[in-house]
C-alpha cells in the first residue's frame, strides 16, 4: 500500500531572529522581520519526503495556514519534494489568535477529504511552542498518534516509530492511518536545490479558506499580557564549598 | 530567455569590437529594458520569490556546510575547494547562467546575482571570492564561446562541481594593464607551446584547470591573444608556495610559472586573437559578481557594530549612544544601499541587452571605496576589541581591502569612467601605448 502524506508545515519568525515584545505586550513584532519555515515542520517534510524516495508514500502533499506569505513557506516544501500545496488563506489579524485546535481542525478535515493515510507535523512550532496539534489531529480524526517520533519504519499495515522519552528511547507501533509529530533528531532536512527550486514554480497550490472545510475560528483562549524573560542577574565567586553551601542555604535553594 | 542570452552575447561582442575598433556601435533596446525596469518597480522588489528561495537555500548550505569551518579555514590558509564546491554543485548553484546542455539552468542574470549576493553571507572574503571565479570569472567566455568539446570537457565537470578553475591572467608585469602581459603560447604543429608566468593565481594550488590568457601571435595588443583552456597537470606547469596576504587568508593565491606546456590548439575557446575582446566581456560579469558579493559583508559589518556598540559602554552609556557613532553608520548604511540600487539596476540593463560597461565600472568603484571606508569607520568604533582577530569586522577589514585592488584597480575603473565620458587625454593614452611598444 502507497501512502498519501499529509505534511503540515507552518511559517513562523526565523530562529535566528531576535525577538522583540510589542509595545502593546499583546504579542511579538512580527512586521519587516524574517520569517521562514517552522524547523520541526521542515523536519517533517523531509520525513514524507524520504517515505516517497522509499516508494512508501504515493503523494506528498504540503498544508500550511496563514497569510499570503504562508505561500512561500508552501513554495519551500514543493522545492523539498513535495508534490503539492495547499494553502489556507487566514489574514495576519487573524492569525494572531489562530490556535493548535483550529489547525487540528483544518488539518482533520483536509486528511479526510484528501484521503490521506498518513499525516506528519513538526512536534511543536517554535513561536508558540504549544505542541498540541498532533495530539489534537489524531484526536479529532480518531487515529492513532505517534509524538515525538526520532525514527520511523513501515511495517505491514503498521508503522514503527521510535520515540524521544525522558531518560530514553521508546519504540512503538501504530496502526495507520495514523498522525505523527517529528522530534529534532527525526532526520536532517535537504536543502532545495536550484532545479528543483524552479520545478517548483511550476507546482500547484490550491487555495482555501477555513470556512470552506467547515472550520469555524472562534477564539477560546485570550492572551493576557506577552513579556520579555526576566534577565539573567549577576552570579557571584565563592571561596569553597562551605561558603557556598551557606549561600545556597540562606538563598533557600536547598 | 535562451533568445536574451544569445542577443545578450552578440551585442556585447558589437559593442566591445566597436569600441576596440574605434567605431560606436549603438543598439538601442531601451523600450524592452525599460519595460523590465518598470516591472520591477512596479513590485516593489528587485527579486522574485524564485530569487528569495535560490537565496534561502544557498543560505542555508552555507550556515550548515561552510560557516563552521571558516575560523579554521582562515587560521589554515587554506580550504577544501573540491569538497566546498561539490556540495554546491549538487545543489545546482554553479552553473545558474550556464547553458542548460551543460549541466547549468540557463536562467537570467538576475539569479547571478542573487547568488552572488546571498554569497556574501560566508563570514569571510576569500571563500566567496573562490567560488565566484569558478562560477563569473574562469567561465563565461567558456560558456558562451567555447567549442562542444570544450565545454564538455571543461565546462560540464566545473559546472558540477567536479573541478575547480582558475583564472590566469595577471603577471607580475601586467594585472589591472591586461593588454601588456607577456605569457605567450606560439603554434607548434596542432599544438600550443606556453611560456610564461602568471601571479596572483586564487584557487591556483587546487585548480584542475586554468583559463588562461596568452599571445598566441605578435602584432596589435588587443588582437594577439587567445584565451585557452589548459589542465594543471600538464607537464611543465610549477605552482610555486602560496603568497602570503594580509586578507583573503581561506583562499590559496599561486605564482605559476610555465615551461614548455604543451596543449593542443583546439583548447582554444572561441577564436583565436579573441582573447582580449573576450577577457574584457568576461570582466563585466565578474565586476558586476564581485560588487554584489560584498553587499552583505558590509550589511553585516555595519549590523554587527551596532550590535557591538549598543551593548559596549564608555562613560556610563553605550556608545552607540554617541551621535558620531549613529549618525556616521547611518550614513554607511545609506551608502551601501544605494551601491545595492546600482547593483540592481545595472543587472536588469545587462539583462536587457544592454552595454553597462560604464555603470559596472561605477559599481566596481563604489564597492571598493566602501569596502575601505565602512570596515575602517565601523572598526573604529570597536575600539581595542576592532584591533584583534577576534571578530567579523576586522576580519573584513583585511579581506575587503582587496576589492579596490583586484579585477581592475580603482584607477582602472576610473580610467574607463573618463574614456566614456570623454574626458581621458588623448595624450596620455597614445604615450601609454608608446611605453608599451617600446618595452615589447
Amino acid at each position: 500500500m502507497s501512502l498519501r502524506v499529509l505534511v503540515g508545515c507552518k511559517r513562523v519568525i526565523d530562529y535566528a531572529v531576535k525577538i522583540r515584545v510589542r509595545p502593546d505586550k499583546l504579542g511579538v513584532v512580527t512586521d519587516g522581520v524574517k520569517h521562514s519555515m517552522n524547523p520541526f515542520d521542515e523536519i517533517a517534510i523531509e520525513e514524507a519526503v524520504r517515505l516517497k524516495e522509499k516508494k512508501i508514500a504515493k503523494e506528498v502533499i504540503a498544508v500550511s495556514c496563514g497569510p499570503t506569505q504562508a505561500q512561500e513557506t508552501i513554495r519551500t516544501a514543493l522545492a523539498m519534494g513535495a508534490d503539492r500545496g495547499i494553502h489556507v488563506e487566514i489574514p495576519a489579524k487573524e492569525m494572531e489568535k489562530l490556535e493548535p485546535l483550529h489547525v487540528s481542525k483544518i488539518l482533520a478535515k483536509l486528511a479526510e477529504q484528501e484521503q490521506a493515510e498518513l499525516v506528519i507535523v513538526g512536534k511543536q512550532a517554535i513561536d508558540d511552542d504549544s505542541n498540541a496539534t498532533a495530539q489534537m489531529t489524531a484526536a479529532l480524526l480518531d487515529w492513532p498518534q505517534a509524538t515525538f517520533a526520532s525514527k520511523l519504519e513501515k511495517t505491514d499495515g503498521e508503522l514503527e516509530v521510535t520515540r524521544e522519552v525522558d531518560g530514553g528511547l521508546e519504540t512503538i507501533k501504530v496502526k495507520l492511518p495514523a498522525v505523527v509529530s517529528s522530534d529534532l533528531r527525526l532526520n536532517e532536512p535537504r536543502y532545495a536545490t536550484l532545479p528543483n527550486i524552479m520545478k517548483a514554480k511550476k507546482k500547484k497550490i490550491a487555495k482555501m479558506k477555513p470556512k470552506d472545510l467547515g472550520v469555524d475560528l472562534a477564539s477560546h483562549l485570550e492572551v493576557v499580557e506577552v513579556v520579555d524573560p526576566p534577565t539573567r542577574e549577576a552570579g557571584i565567586k565563592v571561596e569553597d564549598v562551605d561558603t557556598l553551601v551557606t549561600k545556597l542555604k540562606d538563598a533557600g535553594r536547598i | 530567455m535562451a533568445t536574451a542570452t544569445r542577443l545578450t552575447s552578440r551585442y556585447w561582442t558589437k559593442t566591445f569590437l566597436g569600441q576596440i575598433t574605434g567605431v560606436t556601435t549603438t543598439i538601442s533596446r531601451r523600450t524592452l529594458v525599460t519595460t523590465c525596469v518598470r516591472k520591477w518597480q512596479a513590485s516593489g522588489e528587485f527579486y522574485s520569490e524564485q530569487h528569495l528561495q535560490l537565496q534561502s537555500s544557498l543560505k542555508k548550505l552555507i550556515d550548515v556546510e561552510i560557516n563552521p569551518h571558516v575560523d579554521q579555514w582562515e587560521k589554515e590558509h587554506r580550504f577544501p575547494a573540491h569538497e566546498v564546491f561539490k556540495k554546491l554543485g549538487s545543489a545546482g548553484f554553479l552553473g545558474i547562467s550556464k547553458p542548460e546542455e551543460y549541466g547549468g539552468l540557463g536562467l537570467d542574470y538576475g539569479y547571478t546575482v542573487a547568488f552572488a549576493e546571498a554569497l556574501g553571507s560566508i563570514h569571510c572574503g576569500g571563500i566567496p571570492m573562490a567560488i565566484s571565479v569558478q562560477t563569473d570569472m574562469a567561465t563565461p567566455a567558456l560558456a558562451k564561446f567555447g567549442s562542444d568539446y570544450l565545454k564538455e570537457t571543461f565546462l560540464r565537470p566545473t559546472i558540477a562541481g567536479d573541478m575547480v578553475v582558475c583564472l590566469g591572467v595577471s603577471e607580475p608585469g601586467a594585472g589591472s594593464d591586461v593588454a601588456g602581459i607577456g605569457t605567450t603560447a606560439r603554434r607548434q604543429g596542432d599544438d600550443l607551446i606556453i611560456n610564461g608566468q602568471k601571479m596572483w593565481i586564487t584557487n591556483g594550488f587546487q585548480a584542475d584547470w586554468m583559463c588562461l590568457l596568452a599571445n598566441t601571435s605578435e602584432g596589435s595588443q588587443h588582437r594577439n591573444k587567445s584565451l585557452i583552456c589548459l589542465p594543471m597537470n600538464t607537464p611543465g606547469i610549477h605552482r610555486t608556495s602560496r603568497i602570503e596576504k594580509i586578507g583573503m587568508h581561506s583562499s590559496d593565491t599561486a605564482q605559476i610559472f610555465f615551461e614548455d606546456v604543451r596543449v593542443p590548439a583546439k583548447n582554444i575557446i572561441g577564436e583565436e586573437g579573441m582573447g582580449f575582446t573576450y577577457q574584457m566581456l568576461q570582466f563585466q560579469e565578474e565586476r558586476l559578481v564581485g560588487s554584489a558579493v560584498c553587499l552583505a559583508p558590509l550589511d553585516k559589518c555595519i549590523a554587527d557594530t551596532i550590535n557591538y556598540t549598543s551593548e559596549r559602554k564608555v562613560f556610563g552609556q553605550p556608545v552607540l549612544n554617541n551621535q558620531a557613532v549613529h549618525y556616521t553608520l547611518a550614513e554607511l548604511e545609506t551608502e551601501v544601499e544605494a551601491l545595492r540600487s546600482l547593483v540592481y539596476r545595472a543587472t536588469a540593463l545587462y539583462i536587457g541587452g544592454e552595454d553597462v560597461t560604464k555603470l559596472v565600472s561605477m559599481i566596481k568603484l563604489k564597492a571598493g571605496r566602501l569596502c575601505r571606508q565602512v570596515p575602517d569607520s565601523c572598526l573604529q568604533f570597536w575600539g581595542g576589541m576592532g584591533f584583534t582577530q577576534e571578530n567579523y569586522v576586522s576580519r573584513l577589514y583585511r579581506d575587503m581591502r582587496l576589492v579596490s585592488i583586484g579585477a581592475g584597480a580603482d584607477e582602472v575603473m576610473l580610467a574607463i569612467i573618463c574614456k566614456y565620458a570623454g574626458t581621458l587625454p588623448k595624450v596620455a593614452s597614445s604615450l601609454k601605448k608608446k611605453e608599451r611598444q617600446a618595452s615589447n
